[in-house]
């Protein structure tokens, strides 16, 4: 089946567009849109914001693949973000991610097999007041312990799926 | 010099300490928000922009060059649409402190914006905030939108003829993007690779545009200046740099956080006063002052002072005023180690001493933690780091060499241990 937003994503895609003055400026913001709808920007997603904002797919695939926000593969459900930069490192980042490299099973770049998480060593999240830190799906969970990762994890197991205006990497655009 | 304030978690920039915010636009107003605005839409743009300059407010987002002055650098006769874009992308590792105006507390900041777009003639400003703050991004196009309902912003700001919009706009996972002109890349849709310069952003910008980029601490201070007046400012801070500074404190201490003082803070009071001294009180070993680009320190420089021209005079850079310290019986080794993979990951590319240099970097660091450099290295990573500074489009290059230039330098006995011993002394990794 061919990709589309919904109605309600629509709005927001207008939204976005019309705020600039051209529309190649609205391009990230709504590839955030499409990376946040569709799980992860395939290469159908690409050329579907593409035709949307009547660019050429070489633009939108040299942007999309230039910023690490932007997936271009899926991830878990609950994708999880561990900070490994300085003080983080400084404050026990190593052993909060070899942690839930065990408690997961997976290992940085890897999704478990029920689809449930992923996990990712990402660069510094300016939290460095309250490391060790990580997010998932885009909020923050700061001064992390392996005990509170343990309770997160758990917590996330019997949640809702993410999704609306808060969850979602780049959820609020 | 000024006494440190009672209460170093508030002040006139941290107006909030952890875990509280100030979100709400009506009780702002009847707190006195929006008169700063106020005064600066009834004054002339160009003696508003005196007054910023007798503020000699430096930028606070890491290079310290005084707002007023690269205000002054737009060209008086160009006809095309001026813009104002604020740099939220607050990438530099170590640095955290501008997501307190993003998420606790963003009125000032947008005070801030619309005196400084009134005063340089922009009627758009982009705030380029990245993309991990999401709450960031949802508290300020709420912000954003609750002051257009209140009259402060839109076709008439405040009664006035002025008219301003603040497009929040989203990055997406790109240190580099914190630089200038790449954000300006960023924004146009484009990847973030920084631009040659000349031409500079203030001729030849966003859309080629005349453009000022700053900071969103240098945008509440703009604020301050016009409340209080740029005397007052001066006197918050040193008479040289003038005003006060959020400090961040990371790393092996009791109480790190945002502190608020006058620019000039001695690196003592910050960890010892303020931080409450290092966790179990170990001696310290490293100190990174403001953000993992610039040199790192050591204990004896505790007493100078945090001001842009004290730490240059000691080898370093004030930076973003964001210090991570490392006590002893910490690898520096390990410690360069996640600096030179960061700045390894995020060059973008375009330059090859940046491009190949950094890579190196980082893999001749990872083989002296790792026990598998060779004697000799260290001279090696010294001579990788130098062929890079200086030689690329933008300062990222720079950025990943001085720390390995002064990580090596500082800790050489460290760094020749492991090449000697074959491996890390600190059993770290
Ligand atoms: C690699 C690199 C990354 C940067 N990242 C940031 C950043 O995250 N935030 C910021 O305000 N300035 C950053 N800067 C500095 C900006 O280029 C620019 O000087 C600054 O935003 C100007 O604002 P100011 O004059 O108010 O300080 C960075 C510079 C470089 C070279
Ligand atoms: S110095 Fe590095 S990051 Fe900057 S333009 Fe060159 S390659 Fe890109």
């Amino acid at each position: 089946m061919a990709l589309a937003f919904t109605p309600e994503v629509d709005r927001e895609f207008d939204r976005i567009v019309r705020r600039y003055p051209n529309r190649r400026a609205a391009l990230i913001p709504t590839l955030i849109l499409a990376d946040r709808e569709f799980g992860y920007l395939s290469r159908e997603a690409m050329d579907y914001v593409a035709k949307r904002l009547e660019l050429p797919a070489a633009w939108v695939l040299s942007t999309a693949t230039f910023y690490t926000m932007l997936r271009k593969r899926p991830t878990g459900k609950h994708h999880v973000q561990v900070c490994v930069n300085v003080a983080c490192y400084l404050k026990g980042a190593d052993q909060l991610g070899d942690h839930l490299k065990k408690r997961l099973g997976i290992g940085f770049g890897e999704v478990t097999p029920d689809g449930l998480f992923s996990l990712e060593g990402v660069q510094c999240l300016a939290a460095c007041g309250t490391a060790p830190v990580l997010q998932v799906n885009g909020a923050y969970h700061e001064d992390m312990t392996p005990e509170k990762a343990d309770a997160l994890i758990q917590s996330l197991r019997t949640a809702p799926a993410p999704g609306g205006a808060t969850s979602g990497p780049g959820g609020a655009v | 010099m000024s006494a440190t304030p009672a209460n170093p978690a508030r002040g006139h920039l941290l107006r909030c300490g952890p875990g509280e915010s100030l979100l709400d636009v009506a009780k702002y107003q009847a707190t006195g928000g929006f008169q700063a605005l106020r005064k600066a839409l009834a004054m002339p743009p160009a003696a508003l922009i005196d007054e910023v300059k007798k503020a000699t407010i430096r930028g606070r987002g890491g290079a310290g060059f005084p707002a007023g002055t690269k205000w002054s650098f737009l060209p008086k006769d160009n006809p095309k649409p001026r813009y104002l874009v604020i740099n939220a992308d607050e990438g530099e590792p170590g640095t955290f402190k501008d997501r307190y105006f993003l998420e606790q507390d963003p009125f000032p900041l947008l005070e801030g914006i619309a005196i400084s777009a009134y005063a340089i003639g922009a009627h758009t400003a982009y705030l380029y905030v990245r993309g991990e703050f999401v709450r960031g991004i949802k508290v300020l196009e709420d912000a954003v939108e609750a002051m257009r309902k209140a009259g402060a912003l839109g076709r008439s700001v405040l009664g006035s003829p002025f008219s301003l919009e603040i497009i929040v706009h989203p990055g997406a996972g790109a240190y580099i993007c914190g630089e200038e002109s790449a954000l300006l890349e960023s924004i146009e849709g484009k990847p973030g690779r920084p631009r040659n310069r000349p031409p500079f952003p203030a001729v030849a910008g966003l859309w080629a545009c005349p453009t000022i980029i700053n900071n969103v601490e240098t945008m509440a201070c703009v604020r301050l200046v016009l409340m209080h007046g740029a005397d007052a400012f001066l006197a918050m801070g040193l008479p040289k740099d003038g005003g006060p500074k959020i400090y961040g404190l990371s790393g092996h201490v009791k109480r790190p956080g945002l502190y608020e003082a006058p620019l000039g803070l001695s690196l003592r009071t910050l960890i010892y006063d303020f931080g409450g001294g290092t966790i179990d009180d170990r001696p310290i070993k490293g100190i990174i002052p403001g953000g993992s680009s610039t040199p790192v320190l050591g204990p004896d420089a505790l007493d100078v002072a945090m001001d842009f021209e004290s730490i240059k005079a000691v080898g370093s850079m004030l930076g973003t005023a964001a210090a991570t310290i490392f006590t002893e019986g910490t690898c520096p080794v390990a410690v360069l180690l996640r600096i030179s993979r960061f700045y390894a990951h995020e060059s973008c590319g375009q330059c090859t001493p940046c491009r190949d240099g950094t890579g190196w970097l980082e893999r001749i660091v990872e083989s002296i933690e790792h026990g598998t450099a060779r004697p000799g290295d260290c001279d090696v990573l010294l001579a990788a780091a130098n062929q890079i500074m200086g030689n690329t489009i933008c300062a990222l290059g720079d950025a990943a060499a001085l720390p390995v230039i002064s990580f090596v330098n500082r800790f050489r006995d460290d760094f020749e241990a492991h090449i000697a011993g074959r491996g890390c002394p600190y059993g770290a990794a």
